[in-house]
């Protein structure tokens, strides 16, 4: 069971979160009224398209039996090693490649 | 019966007997023997039949590796199947009985299986399902009766069970010598360490093998007891590691049926996090593979030897020891020890001086380049064996009572593989190790492949104080003791994978003895082209079973890779998966049954509607009160009397379940418009408005109300089943989405309480209740609220509607609910108001054509529900863009409709499936769905059966008459598709 960093609580254990999915999908700007390709595409990619990297992998926590933020943590899917914890609204740190 | 116990030796205690009874027989043992010792030591050999051909089998191992003495073990509440009897601590009183045989163990009739083991090659399962479409019914029918394990017990158990949570520097798992090492360098060097092991007593063979060892460890084991930072746990086995080193463990305070110390639970289950783990689990020795090598009778070398060393129970008076191994001779030896005259097989040609030296002054007769080809004896045990050369020639029986062999040593990589740790192939061992590891986990000893004595403490003892130092503790530990006995000039394992088959031998060379898997299957398997371990363990059931392949694995996937004339390396092996052996589920349950198995959510109001006889439905954790009895009356005329009375006079229903969000902030309007899909900017304060919520994909996610309580403040409602799920919806748009809007939300759903007032007297009741407030049309109209009080205590009165009836929903603090609920039912006297439950509440609804739970289910448009004209134009919205693709603005979608039984009385079945035609289903028949009945209920309205429905292009279809077809129920009822506003269709009963 992993050991998740919470930006705002520290260490807790992955039973308190809830997995929210990739934090480098960005929802699109939907609020012109006049609704354009691009951003239907983009819209629809951002509902359902998810990469599904081996490795490194940028995702949304929420700390559900916590504090209830969102944060984003850099997880390995391989082995769950974290490398990063940031809040939402901060960019984590950029690793060299490989490590 | 002779006995099989010696004099003297082993770590029983002589002075204190223990009877038990095994297959309703008497016998007795002592404290310190495991049910297998005790059962050998009385002479009792055959102790099961195996799981496919019911061959008759004798205990094979001395621990947990255990394949084939598995047995039903404790009385009544207690029993429980497939313990293995090398597991289980004699206790007096014990009652053990055989499994998979009948009548009896001795003349199993199932043993017809064995013979006809030419028709159940591996495979069978797959085999027998490419025949002809019924054929595999038949031979099933008969091996789901013969082939099988232990009956599980049926009766709840009652004992008492518990989960522990901890956590320390250093985990130790297995306390032989390499571990105990381990655990004191690191104590010494101011660590906390936690050490378990699987056994009753810490310190593993040592305690039997050599004096000089067992001093040793009790010194060790001593002082370790004495730091207050360490915790030693026997009876406990790590099962599981997992991320961040968390293992789980489970400890066994009493096997079943065992008397335990007061206020003590049978198991506890526990989750250790370490930061450092050292796997110290030894590892298990395998056997050699030759013809009947399944014999009761026939066992592992170092099983024989820990019976002598550990229980004092020689296994044999004359014993074949075959190896190819230096181990086998320490086996050897501690048997000749023991009082048995041993003749000592090993495969190699070969070996060093000091190695044959090592058995000098005993009683063993030792041949080189010899080995066993064949066991021969019965359900009485073996009475010879056919030995000879590795060519298989030249083969000679040999009289005996036992046949012991050695064919290597696995190590216990379990925990490390658990993590997705790598397993190396050692081709000088002849023995996969921990190769590249994921966790901070280390294995010493002969885990790590490090078998002999000093050198397996010494690993031990180092990484002890590697794991403390990594951690900053830097006392200095000492040096590792020395234990004398300089390990051995080692003559190299010769791989052996398969002895050769002696002519006219029949009979079965077994790799994996509890699933039956032999040799030639394993050759077989390959041969059919299951050329992977991942496939032989599937098509041969290798591996498999409560032992999952712990002495058969490697001999399997050797022969595997002998078939395919490639390296073990290259093969690999299959992956080992928590747990490391079958644990009682009752740990896993804890203390989470019963009434404790979830936890329960009663409203302010519950012990109320209890007084009133309200019988309770399960919404989530919510108990809600469904209907509420009169005398003599059954569920169906409570139900339609609480209906009713909301459509005739007055009644009262609790909805504190509801969701209940508290929105504020200076951007809160603009957050509320985002986040519903129908317009909320013009909503007032002191207004109340519907809202429809959809997900980003178009489908509606939930519907509620929204109160606007001031500029900046709004107060929510969801539905019950939604609740949290919308909170975190909104949480997320706020931290992720739109973190630039000032918005703050907190869920008030467990501090409100609120109760539903509906029916047409409804107005003229609150009125009474509150004659200091106009309640009248103008004072209140439709979707108003106001805060008032009503004796001295603050409510929200709202005017809103889920009936169809003039209604309104009060909302009070809940610490407040109990004496709102009081005052408006002692008001409501005068009135003749009841109490109505969820069932009343969803016929009510249904007859309105409002949505709920049925119809909100993930897949519907609010076009479907009828509710398309909400939806704004001239706003953003959350599922704005989801509602623009065609699939979801298609005019022949399935929409909501209602659905009457066209004999206006038949009983319509939620989920019916709509069609055009009478029957449906049929072999070979396709009946094309229109649409689904979503929910049904009693209209009291129109006295039948009602429900709502979608079908494809709903309006257009009203006036027609489907089908509601339910195969399940056998029932294909004409139905009549109306209008989903059964009742009141201008609304002019909840507007009035
Ligand atoms: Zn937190």
């Amino acid at each position: 069971m992993m050991l998740i960093p919470c930006p705002w609580c520290g260490e807790r254990s992955e039973n308190e979160f809830t997995y929210i999915g990739d934090a480098r999908r960005q929802r699109p700007d939907t609020s012109a009224l006049d609704v354009s390709d691009e951003t239907l595409k983009a819209h629809s990619d951002y509902v359902y398209l998810r990469d599904n990297p081996k490795g490194w992998h940028q995702e949304y926590w929420q700390h559900t039996s916590g504090c209830r933020a969102h944060f984003k943590v850099e997880r390995n899917v391989v082995d769950h090693r974290i490398r990063a914890s940031v809040k939402a609204d901060e960019e984590l740190p950029s690793f060299p490649e490989g490590r | 019966m002779t006995s099989f116990r010696l004099d003297q030796g082993g770590l029983i205690d002589r002075n204190a007997p223990l009877n038990f009874h095994f297959d309703g027989k008497a016998y007795s043992g002592f404290q310190g023997d495991t049910l297998a010792s005790a059962l050998l030591a009385n002479g009792v050999q055959l102790m099961g039949r195996s799981f496919k051909y019911h061959r008759p089998r004798g205990v094979y191992g001395s621990g947990s590796e255990e394949p084939n003495a598995l047995m039903t073990v404790g009385k009544g509440q207690e029993q429980e199947s497939n313990l293995r009897a090398t597991m289980i601590d004699l206790y007096e009183g014990l009652e053990a009985k055989s499994q998979n045989a009948w009548p009896s163990l001795k003349t199993d009739v199932m043993a017809v299986n064995s013979l006809m083991s030419a028709f159940l090659p591996a495979g069978f399962y797959y085999k027998i399902f490419l025949g002809s479409a019924n054929f595999w019914l038949l031979p099933e029918y008969f091996i789901r009766r013969a082939a099988g394990l232990g009956r599980p017990n049926e009766l709840a158990n009652e004992d008492d069970f518990q989960h522990h949570f901890t956590h320390c520097d250093v985990l130790v798992v297995g306390a032989g010598l390499s571990g105990v090492a381990a655990a004191l360098s690191a104590a010494r060097s101011g660590a906390s360490v936690t050490l378990v092991d699987e056994h009753d007593k810490l310190g593993g063979q040592g305690l039997w093998r050599e004096s000089s060892q067992r001093e040793w460890l009790h010194e060790a084991l001593a002082e370790l007891a004495d730091y207050p930072k360490v915790r030693l746990m026997s009876r406990t086995t790590a099962w599981g590691h997992y991320d961040d080193n968390m293992v789980a463990c489970v400890q066994i305070e009493g096997d079943p049926g065992a008397p335990l110390p007061p206020h003590q639970p049978r198991a506890r289950a526990w989750h250790i996090r370490a930061k450092r783990v050292i796997y110290a689990t030894g590892a298990i020795e395998r056997p050699l593979v030759f013809a009947n090598n399944d014999r009761p009778g026939v066992m592992l070398a170092h099983a024989g030897a820990a019976f002598a060393g550990k229980f004092g129970v020689l296994v044999g008076k004359s014993l074949v020891v075959a190896t190819n191994n230096d181990d086998g001779y320490h086996s050897a030896r501690i048997l000749a020890d023991a009082g048995a005259s041993v003749q000592l097989l090993d495969a190699r040609v070969e070996v060093s001086e000091a190695l044959q030296d090592s058995l000098k002054g005993s009683n063993i007769e030792l041949s080189l380049g010899q080995t066993v080809l064949s066991a021969k004896g019965g359900t009485g045990g073996v009475t010879a064996a056919e030995i000879g050369g590795l060519d298989g020639r030249s083969s000679r029986m040999v009289n005996c009572d036992g046949v012991l062999s050695s064919g290597g040593w696995s190590p216990s990589i379990h925990l490390h593989s658990h993590t997705g740790g790598k397993a190396e192939w050692r081709e000088d061992l002849q023995a996969f190790v921990p190769g590249k590891r994921l966790q901070e986990g280390v294995a010493v000893g002969a885990a790590a492949g490090i078998f002999s004595t000093q050198e397996a403490l010494n690993s031990g003892w180092q990484q002890g104080i590697c794991a403390a130092q990594d951690l900053g503790h830097s006392i200095s530990a000492g040096q590792a003791p020395t234990l004398g006995s300089p390990s051995l000039d080692t003559t190299p394992i010769l791989p052996l994978w398969s002895n050769p088959k002696p002519k006219k031998v029949k009979g079965k060379a077994f790799v994996d003895f509890q699933n039956d898997a032999g040799a030639s299957d394993v050759v077989m398997a390959n041969q059919e082209g299951y050329r992977s371990v991942e496939h032989l363990k599937r098509y041969t059931t290798l591996g498999m079973g409560t032992d999952q392949g712990k002495t058969a694995n490697i001999n399997g996937h050797a022969l595997l890779a002998q078939a395919q004339g490639r390296a073990i390396a290259e093969v690999g092996t299959t992956t080992f998966r928590p747990p490391f052996t079958p644990l009682t589920l009752g740990a896993f349950g804890g203390p989470h049954v019963g009434e404790a198995f979830a936890p329960v959510r009663r409203t302010p109001m519950h012990a109320l509607h209890e007084a009133s006889g309200a019988s309770f439905v399960e919404a989530g954790m919510w108990k809600r009160a469904e209907w509420y009895s009169r005398d003599g009356e059954d569920m169906w005329a409570s139900i339609k009397r609480e209906a009713l009375h909301v459509r005739r006079a007055v009644a009262m229903c609790d909805v504190s379940t509801l969701g209940k969000i508290d929105v504020q902030g200076p951007d809160a309007q603009e957050f509320i418009q985002r986040l519903y899909c129908n317009g909320m900017k013009t909503l007032a304060i002191g207004k109340v408005r519907y809202g429809l919520m959809l997900r980003d994909d178009g489908f509606v996610f939930d519907d509620g109300t929204v109160a606007r309580l001031d500029e900046n403040h709004y107060y929510m409602t969801t539905t019950t089943a939604n609740a949290a799920a919308v909170l975190a919806h909104m949480e997320y748009h706020l931290d992720v989405v739109w973190p630039e809007l000032k918005v703050r939300v907190a869920s008030i759903t467990d501090q409100w309480a609120g109760m539903a007032v509906a029916g047409p007297r409804s107005r003229d009741l609150l009125q009474a209740a509150l004659p200091h407030v106009d309640m009248s049309n103008h004072g209140l109209p439709f979707m108003g609220f106001l805060d008032t009080e009503l004796a001295g205590l603050p409510i929200r009165v709202l005017r809103i509607s889920f009936s169809g009836e003039l209604a309104y929903e009060v909302h009070t603090p809940a610490r407040f609910g109990p004496q709102v609920w009081q005052a408006l039912s002692e008001t409501g006297k005068d009135f003749d108001l009841m109490p109505y439950g969820t069932e009343a509440l969803g016929a009510l609804r249904i007859e309105k054509g409002h949505v709920a739970g049925g119809e909100l289910d993930g897949r519907t448009t609010p076009a479907d529900m009828g509710l398309g004209k909400m939806v704004a134009k001239k706003k953003d919205f959350i599922g704005r863009l989801g509602l623009l693709r065609e699939g979801l603005s298609r005019e022949d979608r399935p929409r909501l409709v209602g659905v009457i039984p066209a004999d206006g009385r038949s009983r319509i079945i939620a989920g019916s499936q709509l069609t055009e035609e009478g029957q449906v289903g049929g072999f070979g028949k396709v009946t094309k769905s229109l649409g689904w009945i979503s929910s049904a209920h009693f209209s009291v309205e129109h006295d039948c059966f009602v429900a709502l429905g979608f079908v494809e292009s709903g309006a257009l279809r009203q006036g027609q008459t489907l089908f509601a077809a339910s195969p399940l129920d056998d029932q294909h009822l004409p139905v009549n598709i109306v209008s989903p506003h059964m009742i009141d269709p201008q609304g002019e009963r909840q507007n009035g």
